[in-house]
């Protein structure tokens, strides 16, 4: 089945935020945000933005009524900053004004002194200064401390990679207006609603029944409009009960890039120990986050980094830890896989290292260490459903990568001016909210008198094919055709008190409780049927729109039965509540069972790098993805495709920068660079597993959001071994992105050419 | 008063001519399928068409209509993706679907908007410039391929297109609405712009892709000369041995130019590598000159042919080499009120070998890095004329001077390059920023030269010389 939004998105009638018809005397709000990343405010001077023709209102901590605080996690991070600046880009105040344009000039006009502070921005530094969110937690298996003395090989290293920018091509925005009795109703760009009116609630000092927030879809997420669209919805509600006006802020881009949180840099340093048969037997990994200024996700995305510290490798003794270091960036925040490639890309680094040191392919110590059926991961959970040797073993014969090898070899014996290199990614990535408690979800269902079914759920469509997901599993429950089938907004007064669109798992948990919801609903329908054709309720099943008896189909169609339920006073309503079984995990003990189920898969990817010019293509990625049994072939080919792509993004081109004063320089699209069309793989080619899937998964068709993101890794790797190949100097370094700089460096280090270009930039 | 078609309808404006377009077709016409994504030229979430009659014909070109003034709109027609919706989806709507090219939906209209474009257009009906016409539009979800997929069977269906007639082609096959018919009779009572001669002080607008990028906010109530449609600075001609392009030439005029693909068989990859489509439909080359970024490619395009610009203040005219328009960073010898009339350098004979090269973080849609152009002129094996740009190593775009001079007279042979090669570092300064290092700068420029080299002559010189 394609997307149901594909016909509406085609013809740009879907609704994003800033599409809303505003509602008359709707006010526009702009932040007045720090130019400056760690200060002290010495004076505050909004007289001549305030007397600007148009300018309404400047709101400023001061007006809050509740608390001003926004942290999801930790109460650590201000709506509204009130001495202290802590980040380049934190909200100062709010500039209402009758048009965007005329809060803009008023934003030039605003008068703030500052005495700056040191700034950080490097996460070693935080740690060595002991700047930390929270403190550092471990997880550990086995013992690798006395394990050293019985690896044949130990190496030891570093490993960076820097954050990525979301990019969702709607920015971030809100509109707000008041309604009765003291409410507010928030039309959000947001992966959280309850997110948006908990602390919209906190903020305005109501109760949440105050607030209600309603979704449509949005224009991208990957985690950028988890926690961080919460601020602007809750700056509009907030605008909107001190006016009693509505109130609209859709972000600019510039400012959306400078004001929000990204994937979280890290860097770290690994030890990785294996025998002479390559088995690593002992991994050590120290983790240094870089949060930003307040915990946002920190310590959720930290968790995941260290749940996913090994990859789909058994490593049977294992102390990896992982610091939260607090500097003075934006505070950095959920993003597609959640610290989990930050983990992978050590693991991954640290097997490269060791492959080059001892002349073999990666690969020979990869496919030696997969997970299989009965292993312990390093938090305790045994390993089941395994995909990873199945997967690999798939990829590397349906590929022949011996063949793909050949290949390559024979090319770069006959070409000096291009190389080629490969590599293989392996990818095992736990699915459910690692926090246990977030793992439920509700579903509301009504059945229309005139047979057709309204469905809303806690998930918020954005791309990922959600909506498309959820009609599927409601027709097929009731076996009606899917048109009769429309999923409503997702909105706080129909599902109350959700856990945010992320994690992957949205369509396995609304999918779950629709489910229910809607088996509820099908039993009574059943009832009824049975009483109208006279016979037990064990005959009775709906097959194509038509009440059967024995399979038979009889004359009682879908409109007629729900008519007949109607009539006899039959609830058509229901609403479903589902949550994940088996589930825990103790956080004392960083043990327990955190996970539904695993994904699987192994990509191959194939680079040609320019060694003249220093810049690089992505030939192939040909993976075997474990999807479970897929429901739907189209959408899930198409999280693979996208979430490969911006896998690959984050290691090539995306480069944030940030100065040493905590500056964003990589500040809009025409500095910071994501894949366009001719910079993803000329070929991509996706062989799903076959297996019979997961019973927790939604229809046994497994989450696919996250997982595919991870593949993009091995592109770092494949550029690596072809500037290898090209220059028998070059000292590996684990530094993602591989930028062309920094290919086009590693090819001619050690060589005299760059010699020569060093003293001549010394010398001026 | 500014009049153009908008979709179906006529529109007769008293909005601030320096508004930008999107803003006009969202907030004022409340046509909200074009998104905004980025208010820069650089995600095409807002790309829009423009046509323009041309010899009784109507041609389309995308634009982005974020940084497209309003005022450049004059007599033209504008259509918007509820300009091409019909009861049915067209063929490129269909493609989308069937393939799924569309995610969250942000980009789609965008997309749509320009794949219908490569319909209607003249253009040779092949996959690779059917997806040449997409290359402004930015995805984040898709990962392109489904787009791609949606691409090849839009070139499959396009393949009977009728070149010579390409918008009827595309009425007759539902590609777009039918009262695309009725626009060129239509545009044709709309009067144009009186050749209003403003004064000294109001700012110039090209294509307005830079400007509108650079002071979005000042120019929507500016007093704006706009001269993107004056007849005087359109037009690519040849004349006394002189290739003489107009200042309001866009890069697309170049890269279609039947004159310039003459002389320059490597055009296409060129300038491919300048911008997007859309920007390229915009951005002129005078625009190009005198936004004196020190990494124009333009800019490093024609000082490699050691180009000249003619410049004019209405009643005065002058002529320089383009190379000394630059006098430090951004600033220029050009008093506020002249304008570049044309560009004009020596058609390149056989002896004559062009190469231009461009290094960036992303190979397209991204500005260089550093960027270089060389023409070199060869009797035997003696050079008896080259000249060297390069972009991205100093204040101003450069002719590497020294470099050249020792060039002049040399046999062309590995050993006088390489010695060439060290001298341009003393010619440059590049400084380290979000582009690169100054030493990465360095080193990229030095490479690109010898790629110079290697294109030109590629049984003389080999990367080899390099290890
Ligand atoms: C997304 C994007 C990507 C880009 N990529 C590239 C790229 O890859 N390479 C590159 O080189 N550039 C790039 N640019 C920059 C820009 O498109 C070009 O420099 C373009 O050629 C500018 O022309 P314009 O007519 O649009 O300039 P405008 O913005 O109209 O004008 C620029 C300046 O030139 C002046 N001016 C314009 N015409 C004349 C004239 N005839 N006489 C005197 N003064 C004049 C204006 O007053 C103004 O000062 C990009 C821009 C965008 C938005
Ligand atoms: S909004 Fe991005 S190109 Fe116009
Ligand atoms: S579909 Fe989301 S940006 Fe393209």
């Amino acid at each position: 089945m394609k997307n149901v939004d594909a016909k509406n998105h085609v013809s740009g009638k879907s609704i994003y935020l800033d599409d809303i018809p505003v509602r008359q005397g709707t006010l526009h709000a702009l932040l007045y945000d720090a130019p400056v990343a760690h200060a002290i405010i010495t004076h505050i001077d909004y007289s001549e933005a305030e007397a600007l023709e148009g300018v309404v209102r400047i709101i400023t901590h001061q007006d809050i009524p509740g608390e001003n605080q926004i942290g999801g996690i930790f109460p650590d991070e201000p709506l509204l900053a009130e001495n202290d600046i802590h980040f380049w880009g934190m909200p100062i105040a709010l500039i209402i004004a009758e048009s965007e344009y005329i809060a803009r000039q008023a934003r030039a006009l605003v008068k703030i002194e500052y005495k700056e502070l040191p700034v950080i921005t490097d996460p070693r530094e935080a740690r060595k200064q002991d700047s930390l969110i929270f403190p550092p937690r471990t997880f550990k298996i086995g013992n690798p401390e006395n394990t050293w003395e019985n690896c044949e090989y130990v190496f030891e290293g570093e490993a960076d990679s820097n954050g990525q920018e979301h990019l969702y091509i709607e920015t971030q925005g809100a509109y707000a207006y008041p309604t009765e009795h003291g409410s507010i109703r928030i039309s959000s760009s947001t992966q959280g609603p309850t997110a948006v009116q908990k602390t919209a609630a906190r903020v305005l000092g109501v109760d949440m029944n105050r607030i209600e927030v309603d979704v449509t879809r949005l224009g991208g997420g990957f985690g950028g409009k988890e926690d961080q669209a919460t601020a602007w919805g809750v700056l509009c509600a907030l605008a909107a009960q001190i006016l009693q006006k509505p109130i609209k802020y859709s972000v600019h881009r510039m400012d959306d890039m400078r004001i929000t949180g990204k994937r979280h840099p890290y860097r770290s340093d690994y030890k990785i120990g294996l025998d002479k048969n390559l088995k690593i037997i002992a991994y050590e990994a120290t983790f240094h986050q870089n949060a930003g200024a307040a915990a946002d996700l920190s310590p959720a995305v930290m968790e995941r980094t260290l749940f996913h510290a090994t990859n789909a490798y058994f490593v049977p003794n294992v102390q990896v830890t992982a610091y939260s270091c607090k500097t003075h960036l934006p505070p950095n925040t959920a993003f597609r896989g959640f610290g989990g490639p930050q983990g992978m890309f050590v693991i991954e680094s640290a097997i490269a290292h060791a492959a080059n040191e001892l002349g073999i392919p990666a690969r020979d110590i990869q496919a030696a260490n997969l997970l299989k059926d009965g292993d312990e991961f390093p938090y305790g959970q045994i390993v089941d459903y395994c995909n990873a040797g199945s997967t690999w073993t798939d990829a590397i014969s349906t590929y022949n990568i011996k063949t793909i090898q050949k290949e390559v070899d024979n090319f770069n014996i006959n070409n000096n001016h291009l190389k080629k290199g490969i590599a293989v990614m392996p990818v095992c990535f736990g699915i459910s909210f690692t926090n246990t408690p977030m793992n439920h979800a509700r579903a509301l269902v009504h059945v229309y008198q005139d047979g057709s079914v309204g469905v809303s759920t806690g998930g918020v469509e954005m791309g990922q094919g959600l909506n498309t997901k959820m009609v599927q599993v409601a027709a097929h429950i009731f076996n009606i055709h899917t048109n009769r089938i429309k999923l409503e907004t997702t909105n706080t007064t129909r599902v109350a008190n959700t856990s945010p669109s992320a994690a992957s798992a949205t369509a396995d948990l609304n999918g779950k409780a629709l489910e229910i919801a809607c088996e509820k609903i099908l039993e009574r329908l059943i009832y009824v049927a049975a009483k109208q054709m006279n016979c037990a309720e064990e005959a009775i099943s709906i097959r194509e729109e038509k009440v059967c008896v024995n399979g038979q189909p009889t004359e009682l169609a879908w409109e007629k039965l729900i008519q007949t339920a109607f009539l006899s006073r039959v609830s058509l309503s229901e609403k479903g509540h589902y949550a994940t079984p088996n589930i825990h995990f103790d956080k004392q003990k960083e043990k327990g069972h955190p996970f539904a189920y695993h994904v699987y898969g192994t990509a191959i990817t194939t680079v040609t790098v320019d060694c003249l010019r220093g810049l690089y293509e992505v030939d192939s990625v040909k993976l075997v993805h474990d999807f479970g049994k897929s429901m739907n072939t189209a959408i899930d080919d198409g999280q693979v495709e996208g979430g490969l792509v911006q896998g690959i993004g984050w290691m090539t081109m995306e480069e944030i920068i940030y100065n040493k004063k905590g500056r964003l320089l990589s500040n809009a699209l025409s500095t910071y660079k994501i894949p366009d069309i001719y910079s993803v793989p000329g070929e991509i080619t996706i062989k799903p597993l076959a297996t019979e899937g997961h019973p927790l998964a939604i229809r046994k068709s497994k989450a696919v959001g996250e997982p595919p993101l991870m593949y993009g890794i091995g592109t770092y790797f494949a550029i690596q071994n072809a500037v290898k190949a090209f220059n028998p100097n070059y000292i590996l370094k684990f530094d993602a992105p591989f930028t062309p700089e920094k290919v086009l460096m590693g090819l001619y280090e050690g060589r005299e050419v760059l010699a020569k270009v060093k003293a001549e930039e010394e010398k001026a | 008063m500014i009049k153009f078609i908008l979709n179906n309808k006529l529109i007769s404006t008293n909005e601030s001519p320096g508004m930008t377009t999107l803003d006009f077709i969202r907030y004022n016409k409340h046509l909200v399928g074009t998104k905004i994504g980025c208010r820069e030229g650089d995600c095409g979430a807002c790309t829009v068409l423009v046509g323009q009659l041309r010899d009784e014909k109507m041609i389309y070109n995308t634009m982005t209509s974020c940084i497209a003034p309003l005022g450049n709109m004059q007599g033209k027609h504008i259509v918007t993706i509820e300009g091409l919706n019909m009861e049915k989806m067209t063929p490129v709507q269909a493609a989308m679907v069937e393939e799924s090219g569309t995610q969250c939906g942000f980009c789609t209209p965008g997309f749509v908007v320009s794949l219908s474009g490569f319909a209607m257009s003249s253009e040779e009906v092949t996959f690779k410039n059917a997806i040449s016409a997409i290359d402004g539009n930015i995805c984040r979800c898709t990962g392109y391929k489904s787009i791609e997929r949606a691409a090849q069977i839009i070139v499959d269906q396009l393949q009977a297109k009728d070149l010579k007639d390409p918008v009827n082609w595309a009425i007759e096959n539902n590609f777009i609405p039918i009262y695309f018919n009725t626009i060129p009779e239509r545009l044709k009572e709309i009067i144009p712009l009186p050749a209003i001669s403003k004064n000294g002080t109001s700012t110039k607008v090209g294509g307005g892709t830079d400007l509108y990028v650079q002071r979005h906010d000042d120019m929507h109530h500016a007093d704006i000369d706009f001269l993107f449609d004056k007849t005087n600075l359109n037009g690519i001609h040849i004349k006394d041995n002189e290739v003489i392009i107009q200042g309001g030439a866009t890069a697309s005029d170049l890269l279609y130019s039947k004159e310039l693909n003459a002389h320059f068989p490597n055009l296409w990859q060129h300038l491919k590598l300048v911008s997007s489509t859309p920007i390229r439909n915009m951005g002129t080359i005078a625009g190009n000159f005198v936004n004196a970024s020190p990494i124009g490619d333009l800019t490093a395009f024609f000082i490699g042919l050691n180009a000249s610009i003619t410049l004019s203040d209405g009643a005065n005219k002058r002529t320089i080499l383009l190379k000394d328009f630059y006098k430090g960073y951004k600033i220029l010898d050009k008093k506020p009120y002249e304008i570049i009339e044309s560009v004009h350098f020596k058609i390149p004979d056989a002896n004559t070998h062009f190469n231009f090269e461009k290094i960036s973080k992303r190979r397209y849609l991204d500005i260089a890095t550093v960027n270089s152009a060389m023409s070199l002129r060869l009797k035997d094996d003696i050079i008896t004329e080259i000249y060297i740009s390069a972009g991205g190593v100093g204040p101003t775009p450069l002719l590497l001077e020294n470099t050249c001079n020792f060039l002049q007279g040399k046999i062309l042979n590995i050993q006088n390059i390489q010695e060439a090669l060290d001298f341009i570092q003393s010619e440059i300064s590049p400084i380290s920023d979000a582009r690169g290092t100054a030493e990465y700068k360095r080193l990229a420029l030095r490479q690109i030269v010898f790629a110079h080299f290697t294109e030109c002559f590629p049984q003389t010189f080999k990367i080899e010389a390099l290890i």
